[in-house]
Formats: structure tokens, sequence, C-alpha cells
């Protein structure tokens, strides 16, 4: 551990266990304390999870990814089709456009939908590594374009696809259960995916792989001059965010109740670009960084969405090309470049320019 | 001593222009060897050459006995060959120490070994080194906040740390200040002696260059030009007249 | 879809027919692309609103044909409009962000996107619209080739747009300057150009490109408030075929991507069109990045 320590701070201290129990305790607390907000809440992790798997290549790795809502949708899509596909036919049922209504008992269901969320953390995992394998050869800006169209392309596919409900979507099987019972355990299933899912990345960055990922961020060229398997890493990173991204989609598809191609599952124009936003507003590549976004985005959204009537897309792109123009490091960034000290990062100040230093020619 | 790095007959072109004609070098194990040459006479081609920037119009390069000219970067950095840069690279918003964990080497590094965490020996390894290279009080500080000369050095110590076979040294002294070029000579040539690591070394500076090589190859116009020892070189006119822009 | 592959197979003159066609569209898309080039060349910004211009272009098209104008007339109208849409947009935002790594002007863009295509979202709503020009059809061989005049117009009204470009950009000093910029803005700085000023021109220049451009795609084809997009990654397409700096790539990748998505359209179905231009996309780089894989190089 204290080798560890040497190359760079522990991510887990004291301080960090006691904020984290105290988010655990006000996150199992809330919904009990204000049960009409239990959707927003449920909502709320949904964009925790959506940003913190973001960052994996967006902040760690300085890979702008546009397409991370593919394995998002590919959960949806995957867990309401074993959830519908184990007790009735798939293709008859979306045929119907919703006119079938699957009655299933308690146990039916929760079995159906655990089978469709390990399955759909399998595919979304399986997805990224086919596709991160063919596009994450590729350099930052291409991956990012492509990345971009590689998104709106599923969603084209899966509106033409007739056996998922095509252009009228997907309807995941009704709970028998009584409404309340079913948001709490949305609620809690997405709050610990949500708390998993930060636990294991963090510990990914602990190890050598996080070490990786940053080298590619500040030099992929010189990580590449000196051995490291720069696409290999890549594509794992993906994948890893794609496991969490595809369980968090089959749990929103059930949240939602509905999916449809464009709007819900592969919806470029909403999650595509929050979690972009989210994480850039919080800072890239941080520790808290990511939650703190979506906590401030979360909030900032339901006040566009309720009072700008209409207008709230507009002030999303506005928002994008502020925070990126104006705010690149983030919230947590900026506090960081200013207070390296808070961070318990051990930077010492940066030293004096002698002056028998040659002034380095700006490179070209 | 056996033979490393073998370039036979190795021309590069770009569009029109003869960047490399037919040029044969060879390294043996232990040596270290300078290349130089005026301005564009083809020195930083037949580095990129080696090191699989771009592909070679024909000839060979083998390393280790081993056919490397359609190798890309990567790979050949695993198989120990290892280039610094002569814009200096390195981390800049990691900390010296990250900078030298993350150049590890990465030589048969399985899916397991990706999620290693860092065993007992790597922090004392790059401390040793840092302090190798004289850089172990600002081992906190970013990579970035480096001036250029200590960049250089952090660079050549991150190379360490990656533990090559063949270490490929484009103008270590360019940009350094005067003073400390004795010290960065001395550190070659111990890291040389003691680690044991072949050098390549691009150098522009003459008396850099035959302090340190033990051998010089000579390109003028993408062709080697001569030859040899040191004294050789230095005493030979086809090399002086290259330099003094005779053609 | 493998009927209708049999039935161009069975049937070369239909095949003719598409790919005529959709050549006459792809002059656009050469347009669209050129635009995209000169500012990814002269300020390494990759502009992915792009394709809003265009829409934003096309829209008024739409209107002069709605108010009875000829919207031929639009083509001009809608290039001085992007021109000045350009000139703020550059003084607001872009001029900041010249500087910055690609991965900023990326996201910024894509957030003025965003913008652009909710604006016009809110002002023309989401309808599919088309600008009725009263120009008829000519039928060769029996009918079995069908040519818009609007659409061999709008092919000649592109190319006259291209070639006054080429030679604005060869002849004129303030051709030169941008081209001088492109080439080493440090250098064309010290030799006393404006570059802020070239960049905002490029920049604006391009607006109009896209403007003009989607004037005429209001024309032969639709357009539709959210429809900038598949502009931008097409224009994002025939760069990358041809290569930065490739005219004559550019217009023959342009050509062949309007041929290409036409005969796609026909045997893929309609509704699977866009879905062909993204997936185009991926699949080229992939394939450009293992070719260059082999020569030891990245696509950059």
């Amino acid at each position: 551990m204290s080798q560890t320590a040497r190359i760079q701070k522990p991510r887990f201290n004291a301080q960090t266990w006691i904020i984290l129990a105290g988010i655990a305790i006000i996150g199992s607390v809330a919904p009990f304390v204000e049960p009409t907000l239990v959707g927003q809440m449920t909502v709320f992790w949904i964009m925790v999870l959506l940003s913190y798997t973001w960052d994996t290549m967006g902040g760690q790795m300085g890979y702008n990814s546009f397409g991370n809502v593919v394995f998002f949708g590919i959960g949806m899509y995957v867990t309401a089709a074993i959830q519908v596909g184990l007790y009735t036919d798939l293709g008859t049922y979306t045929a119907a456009k919703g006119g079938i209504k699957l009655t299933l008992t308690l146990g039916q269901y929760f079995t159906g939908l655990a089978i469709g969320l390990v399955a759909a953390g399998l595919a979304g995992f399986l997805a990224a590594l086919l596709i991160g394998s063919g596009i994450l050869g590729l350099r930052g800006h291409y991956f990012a374009i492509g990345s971009l169209a590689l998104g709106i392309f599923v969603a084209e596919l899966a509106s033409g696809w007739e056996l998922i409900g095509a252009g009228s979507g997907l309807v995941p099987p009704l709970y028998p259960g009584v409404e309340s019972a079913r948001s709490l355990w949305l609620y809690f299933g997405c709050f610990a995916l949500a708390g998993i899912t930060f636990l294991v990345l963090q510990w990914v960055y602990s190890r050598r792989f996080g070490l990786a990922l940053n080298a590619i961020r500040d030099d992929e060229d010189k990580a590449e001059a000196m051995g490291l398997h720069t696409t290999r890493y890549k594509t794992i990173a993906w994948a890893i965010s794609g496991i969490f991204l595809g369980v968090c989609g089959g749990l929103a598809g059930n949240f939602f109740q509905f999916i449809d191609p464009r709007d819900t599952a592969f919806s470029g124009a909403t999650y595509g670009v929050w979690m972009v936003l989210m994480v850039v507003l919080g800072g890239k590549g941080t520790f808290w960084g990511p939650l703190i976004g979506a906590l401030l985005f979360h909030v900032f959204k339901e006040l566009f969405w309720s009072y700008l009537l209409g207008l709230q897309y507009i002030a999303l792109g506005l928002l994008v090309v502020v925070i990126v123009v104006f705010f690149p490091e983030g919230i947590v960034g900026w506090f960081r470049e200013r207070f390296p000290h808070w961070f318990g990062e051990r930077v010492d100040p940066p030293p004096e320019a002698t002056a028998a230093d040659p002034v380095r020619e700006p490179a070209e | 001593m056996s033979t490393m790095l073998e370039v036979r007959n190795c021309s590069k072109a770009f569009g029109g222009v003869v960047a490399n004609h037919d040029i044969s070098i060879e390294v043996r194990e232990g040596e270290i060897v300078g290349l130089i040459g005026p301005n564009g006479s083809g020195k930083t081609t037949l580095f990129n050459s080696i090191v699989g920037y771009h592909p070679i119009d024909g000839g060979s390069i083998r390393f280790l006995d081993k056919e490397i000219s359609s190798l890309r970067v990567p790979n050949i950095a695993r198989l120990g060959l290892l280039r610094t840069f002569q814009q200096t690279r390195i981390y800049g918003k990691m900390t010296c120490m990250q900078n030298m964990a993350a150049s590890l080497p990465y030589r048969g590094e399985g899916f397991a070994g990706m999620f290693r965490r860092f065993d007992s020996g790597v922090a004392d390894r790059a401390e040793e080194l840092l302090e190798f290279v004289g850089l172990y009080s600002k081992r906190n500080l970013r990579g970035g906040d480096l001036s250029f000369g200590q960049q250089k050095l952090l660079e050549f110590a991150m190379a360490l740390m990656n533990e090559p076979k063949l270490l490929l040294l484009d103008e270590p002294t360019a940009g350094i200040n005067p003073t400390l070029i004795n010290g960065l000579i001395d550190r070659l040539k111990r890291a040389n002696e003691q680690l044991g690591i072949t050098l390549l070394v691009i150098e522009h500076n003459m008396r850099v260059i035959m302090n340190l090589a033990e051998r010089i190859y000579c390109l003028a116009h993408g062709e080697l030009l001569a030859e040899g020892l040191p004294e050789a070189i230095q005493n030979d006119q086809r090399v002086i007249d290259a330099y003094l822009g005779a053609h | 879809m493998i009927d209708n592959l049999i039935l161009l197979l069975e049937n070369p003159v239909a095949f003719v027919d598409l790919a005529i066609n959709g050549v006459l569209i792809g002059a656009i898309f050469v347009l669209v692309a050129y635009g995209m080039a000169l500012v990814w060349g002269v300020m390494n910004i990759i502009n992915i609103c792009q394709g809003e211009f265009v829409i934003l272009g096309g829209f008024v098209a739409f209107y002069f044909s709605k108010w009875g104008i000829n919207p031929m007339l639009g083509v001009a109208a809608a290039f001085v409009l992007l021109l000045i849409v350009g000139w703020i947009l550059y003084r607001l935002v872009i001029f900041r962000i010249v500087d910055r790594d690609l991965f900023t002007s990326i996201l910024a863009t894509f957030g003025i996107s965003i913008l652009l295509s909710q604006t016009m979202n809110e002002i023309f709503s989401a309808d599919v619209e088309i600008a009725r020009h009263g120009l008829g059809t000519w039928s060769l061989f029996d009918g079995r080739i069908t040519l818009e005049q609007i659409k061999l117009a709008a092919f000649a009204l592109a190319m006259v747009i291209g070639l006054a470009l080429v030679i604005y950009m060869k002849n004129s000093r303030a051709g030169q300057a941008i081209r001088a910029t492109a080439q080493n803005a440090r250098a064309a700085r010290i030799m006393g150009i404006d570059t802020n000023a070239v960049y905002a021109r490029t920049y604006a220049l391009n607006a109009a490109i896209c403007g003009a451009a989607g004037a005429l795609v209001a024309m032969i084809f639709t357009i539709q408030a959210y429809g900038g997009l598949a502009f931008t990654v097409r224009g994002f397409l025939v760069v990358i075929v041809a290569g930065l700096g490739n005219l004559p790539g550019v217009i023959i990748a342009g050509l062949s991507l309007g041929a290409a998505e036409q005969v796609a359209s026909f045997v893929f179905g309609l509704e699977y069109q866009l879905a062909f231009v993204f997936g185009m996309l991926v699949l080229i780089v992939i394939y450009r990045q293992i070719r260059l894989g082999f020569r030891r190089q990245y696509l950059r």
C-alpha cells in the first residue's frame, strides 16, 4: 500500500469513506423522507451512472465518446426483450404494438428482470468490445465523430427492426405488484448500481490500468512509443463502462416503462449529450466531479424543463457551448488547479524558472 | 559482441525526395553508436524507419534477429527497442513518479497484468532512477511543470524504467543548458555500463558525440558517408566537407 | 432487399437513373465537404454545426418559395444570411476555441449544432419541408431515365459556386491569405497577415457555402430542423475519403457518395438511407484505419 502511495495518493482515505457513508445514508433514507420525489431521485442515480461511465473514456482517457448511449440502449432492449421473450413470443408481442398485456407473477417478473439485467451487462460488454476493437484504433477526434455516427446508426437500425418493435418501440412487461413498491426497488436498484459502478471504477483507476488511461490522455504517441497496448487498453476501458451502461439501461427501460429507439434508448440528443455535459461541468477525470456535475445538471435540467416550456433544448445547447468554451476544466477541475492541496495531491509548487534554463520554443 | 540492430540497404523516399538511400548500419550489443550528419541528411528519417513510424521502401531492418521493418511502434517498443523524442514528450498532467510508473515495461503483459497494483519494487525503482538523473527532489511535481531540460531528463529516466535493450536517443542534448551537458554524457555512459543498455544516439553537438560514442556513422544527403571511430570521423575530409557545406 | 438488388441488376437503366440523380445531389455534398475541409485545414476545427448551416440556408429558400419569390434567388440570400451568421458565430464563440484542442472545438460546435437545430425547430417546427420551384422533369429513353430540371440547375449552380470559390482562393489577396494561414499560421502572422480576420472570413465563408448549398437542398431534397447532422456526417465522410486539401478527391468522393446513397436507399429501402450514411462513416473510418495500419500510420 505504501509503495502505491508513493506513486499516487490513495483514492480512499478516511475522509472519503466518511463522505461516501454520508451519501449512502442520505441515499437510503431520502426515498422515505420524500416519497413523492422517488422518481426524480431514480433519474438522478441514472445520471450519476451515465456520468461516471462516460468519465472513464472522456475524463480518464481523454476520448470524447458520443456513442456511449449505444450500450445504454442495447441494455434497455436486451433486458426488455428477455423479460418479454421468456414468457411469450416477442414478435407477436411487438407486432401488437402494446395491444398484448403480459400478466406475470412476481416471481416470473423478477426472474425475467434478473436474467435480463445480467444479459444486458454482458451485451454492453460484448458490444463495446466488438465495436471498440474496430473504432478505438482511431485517434481522438475521428473516434469522437465515428462514435457520434455510430449512435445514430444504431438508432436508425433499431427503428427499422420489426422484432423489437421498430419505430413504435417496445414496452417492458408491467410490474405485477403495487406501484409504490415498484418505484422503491427501482430506486434502490439504480442507487446500488451507481455505488457499485463508482467503487469498481475507482478500483480500476487505482491499478496499473488507471495510469495507462491517464498516459493515453496526456500523450498517446508517447504511450505507444513506450510499448503500451493502447488499443487494448482503450477497448477494455470502453467495455468496462459498457457493462455498467448495459445494466443501467436495463433498469432505466423498466423505469420509463416504454422504450423508443430514437427518444429513449439511443437518444443522442438527450442522454448522449447529457452525460458529456455532466462530466465536463463537474470536472473531467476527477474523483467527485461526475457526481457533482450530475447533481447540478439534474437540478438545472429540472428547472429548464419546468420553466422554459419548449425552449429547454435550446438552453441545453447554449449550456454546452458556454461550459465548454468558458469553463472547460469543470468545477472540481477548477478548484484542483488552484488548490491542489485540498485534494491531498502532493503536487509541489511549480519550480521558478532559473535564468540558466533555455526558453522552450513553442512546439509547432 | 553479437549484432543487436542491423539495418541493411534501407531506403525511404517522401514523394520525390529521397531521404534515405541504401543505408546499412549495425549496432552491436553493449555499444554506444553515434549517428551524425548535417541538417536534412536523413538521420531522423532513419530513426523513424527503425522505430516504426513509417514504412520503408526497400531493404531490411532486423532487431535481435527479428525483422521489424513492418512492425508498428508499440510492438517494436515491446521488443525492447525504445526511442526518445527530439521534441521531448512526457505525460504532462501526471507527476514524475506517475510518469515513471506508467513507463514500466509492457512486454508480455496479459489481461491480469493490466489490473495489477504496483508491486513493492516499483516505487523504489522509480525513485532510484529519478535519483540517477537528478530529479529525485522533483518527483512529486507534475511533468508539465518541469523545465525543458528537466523534462528531457525525465524522459530519459522513463526510458530506463522501461528496461530497453537498445535505446535510440534523438538529440539528447538539444535545448539543454550547456552546463548540464557533461552530467548528461556521464549518465548516458553509466546507463550503458551499469544497466547494460545499448545506445544509438543522434547528435548535432560534435563535442558531445566525440566524447560519448564508440563508433560513429555519418550521413549526408540521405546516404551513408562514413563510418568509424570518433577520431577517424573527426579527421575524415568528406565529413568535414559535408558539415562545412562543400557539395 | 434482395429483391430490390435483383431488380437493379436486371435493370441497368434503372441503376443509371439512380446513379445520375445521385451524382446531381452529390454536388451539394461536395460544397458542404469543401467548406468543412476549409475550416478544418485553416482553423483546425471540425465543424459539427456544418449541417445546421445547410438546413438554415434551406429554410431561406423554403420561405422564398412560400412567399412566391423564385427560390433560386434564395441561394444568394442564403449565402448572404449565412455569411452574417457565420461571422457572428465566429466573433461570439469560435474565436475562443481556435487555439484549443480538437476535443474542445468538437464539443463546442456540437453545442452550437444543438442550439441551432433546436432554435430552428422552435421557429420553423419540425415538419419536413420542400421549396417549390416550378421546374419540370425531362424523361429520356421512354421515361426510363428521369431528369428533374431543378436537379440539373442545382448541379450547375453548385459547380459555379465551387468554381468561384476556387478562383477566389487562388487569385484574390484574401484567398491567398487564407491559404497562407492554413499552411503556417505563425509564419502568416509574422508576415503581417491578420490571422484572426482570416479565421473570421474563413468561418463565415464556410457558413455561406453551406447556406447556399442548403438552399439547393430545399429545392431538390427535403429539409427538416433536425436533419443537419446527416450533412455534417456526409461532409466529414467525403473529407476523410478524399483527404484534406485534395479538391479533385472531394469532388469525386462527394459525387460518388450521392450516387451510392441513392442506390443504397433503393436497395435497403428509403427508411435506411440515414442508417446507410452513418454506417458508411463508421465502416470507412475503420477501413481507412486498417489500411493505414499496414503502412504503419494513423488517421490524423
